[in-house]
């Protein structure tokens, strides 16, 4: 071999080393891009607007409504967004203790979603474990047809609610028609309708969790509880339903979380004379324009269930885990 | 028959599917309605889908709310798909619990919170309302949503295919354009099929972010129900349940064949 080939296999192998220093330098960088990105999105537009609800919900009532706003006229004049930030306050909150609205507001959202959750749960169960038990080749499209409604429209299926439990809709119609009652039955604008509206809505919600732990239960442990002589009602809560908590917990929480700050259901289906806090605060936002007092409800709200939250992230990550 | 599918089972399937399907059933059927009163059938009637037309505020609405759909389903798509990476690759850095619960708690959060937040922000940065800020409230929502769907997939992944691609000399990037994002194809298309569809359903967030010229559908549909219910509303409805039904068909039907052509290359392979 000559001694120029020999340099010149030298240097290329050389080039070669630098390339592969730099591909790995460029990978690294795009791994770091690829933790970055997404990062820093979900940090600007979802972390720091927290802070700024924060800071707003101490300011005071009144200057903090945005200068392009029309409508709206000021004697002192808009001074800007900020210059209301230097005199922070608690009234805000001071106010929130005060009137018992808020307190109601609050008290009837948990107590409204607690039970709707309950109900979401026993409609469900057997949903999940009817799907669970269906024979494999059906499954998926089981599956599908739950998922299904979810991509339809939230606005339009509880619209499609009101045609239906009005005094004059077609449940009426119906039950008048086969003489079941006499007189309509008065459901729209009631509670009741936010449960029906809460238990529709979020029913894929909760099935789904339900299924993907029931589907992968053992069912080899009942037949053995069986021929042990189990009974199935205890057979069902010794070992189905303790092996589907996972599911359960998940999909209450799913449930649950956004219930409690819901707004569409409460104002479509609830009318004026119910209260929850999400209609609470697009009421203050929207009608009263108060700005600090909605964010303070906002605040106030998110306290309220970080709990649950933090809950549904560790359930979540514990999942995951286990499907690694 | 499976013999552990009793009829309980059965019965409950059938009770829960038409507790789900009957109300948008009734809602479409009512969209055919001669009267002009939603409950009462007056006869056969597609002159409500013929008015909708002629509603340029309708119309008008429904172009601003495809355009934010596809831009921010786009987007998250690439920013869920990177956060779904992030979080089955990267399992050890700094503020990867933030981060994780940062992916996570948007999916739960109520939407009043999450709307008045963005909005303060906007205001903040002093960003005004309209077409872009809704666009990005969008984006910030289903990006999570994207990152859970193919980050399903990701788990179930098998990774000695990316370690063979780069035994033989691939480096990662191109390893992960030619063989990981192929694998997890079907999951990215679902989840900007999940995130296209929320953006178009999503009334509380919009309002908060949305300003002037730049009223989404939902929005639109959401003040005319306030004045009261009419079939023009459910043939507007009926119209988006079609575009999103046909979609999600479209979509399962080609992520079946794609399935079934695989399980037969992977059978050719085993052959061969």
């Amino acid at each position: 071999m000559s001694n120029a080939a020999v340099t010149a296999a030298t240097a290329s192998r050389a080039i070669d080393a630098d390339k592969s220093a730099l591909a790995r330098l460029g990978a690294a960088f795009v791994g770091r891009l690829v933790i970055i990105v997404p990062y820093v999105w979900l940090l600007f537009f979802f972390l720091i607007p927290f802070v700024i609800v924060f800071k707003i919900s101490l300011s005071q009532t009144a200057i903090a409504i945005p200068p392009y706003t029309p409508v709206l006229d000021f004697s002192d004049g808009i001074s800007g967004f900020f210059a209301q930030l230097k005199q922070l306050s608690i009234d805000n909150y001071l106010w929130l203790t005060q009137d018992a609205l808020y307190f109601n507001a609050y008290v009837t959202s948990v107590i409204i979603a607690a039970i709707s959750t309950v109900l979401t749960l026993l409609v469900g169960y057997p949903i999940a474990y009817g799907m669970a038990r269906a024979p494999a080749a059906i499954r998926p499209t089981l599956l599908m047809l739950v998922i299904l409604p979810f991509w339809t429209s939230f606005l339009i299926r509880v619209y499609a609610w009101i045609g239906i439990l009005k005094p004059e809709g077609l449940l009426n119609q119906l039950l008048l028609a086969t003489g079941i009652i006499s007189q309509p039955l008065i459901i729209l604008n009631t509670y009741t309708a936010i449960f029906i509206g809460i238990v529709y809505s979020y029913l894929p919600f909760m099935v789904l969790p339900l299924y993907s732990a029931l589907e992968k239960m053992d069912h080899s442990l009942i037949e053995a509880a069986k021929d042990l002589g189990c009974p199935p009602t205890s057979a069902f809560w010794k070992i189905t339903f303790p092996l589907s908590l996972p599911g359960v917990i998940a999909g209450c929480l799913l449930v649950f979380i956004p219930a409690v700050g819901e707004f569409v259901i409460p104002d479509l289906l609830g009318g004026s004379q119910t209260l929850m806090i999400g209609k609470t605060l697009w009421n203050e936002f929207f009608a009263n324009r108060d700005w600090p007092v909605s964010s303070a409800v906002a605040v106030i709200l998110l306290l309220l269930l970080i709990v649950p939250i933090m809950l549904f992230q560790r359930a979540q990550a514990r999942a995951q885990e286990q499907d690694r | 028959m499976n013999a552990t599918w009793s009829r309980f089972n059965i019965t409950s399937i059938v009770l829960g599917f038409a507790f789900l399907y009957l109300p948008i059933v009734l809602l479409i059927v009512f969209s055919f309605n001669e009267s002009k009163l939603v409950t009462v059938w007056g006869g056969f009637s597609t002159k409500w889908y013929v008015s909708l037309f002629h509603n340029q505020g309708l119309m008008d609405a429904a172009w601003v709310t495809a355009r934010v759909g596809v831009i921010s389903a786009t987007v998250a798509t690439v920013l869920g798909t990177l956060a779904a990476l992030t979080l089955t690759r990267y399992t050890r850095f700094r503020g990867r619990m933030l981060f994780s619960g940062m992916v996570f708690a948007p999916l739960v959060m109520p939407e009043v919170i999450t709307g008045l937040s963005l909005l303060l922000l906007f205001v903040a940065v002093g960003l005004d309302r309209g077409f872009l800020t809704v666009t990005l409230a969008h984006i910030t929502l289903t990006m999570c949503f994207v990152a859970v769907v193919v980050q399903s997939r990701l788990v179930t992944f098998d990774r000695s295919l990316e370690e063979a691609a780069m035994d033989l000399g691939a480096p990662p990037v191109r390893t992960f354009f030619q063989i990981t994002l192929p694998v997890i194809m079907p999951a990215i298309v679902s989840g900007w099929m999940l995130a296209f569809t929320l953006s178009l359903d999503d009334l509380v967030i919009a309002s908060f972010t949305s300003g002037p010229g730049a009223t989404t559908l939902p929005m639109k549909i959401y003040s005319q129900v306030r004045l009261g219910v009419t079939p023009e509303i459910n043939a507007a409805c009926t119209i988006l349940i079609a575009v999103v039904a046909v979609g999600v068909i479209a979509a399962s039907v080609v992520n079946k064949r794609r399935e079934v052509q695989r399980q037969l290359d992977e059978q050719a392979a085993q052959r061969g």
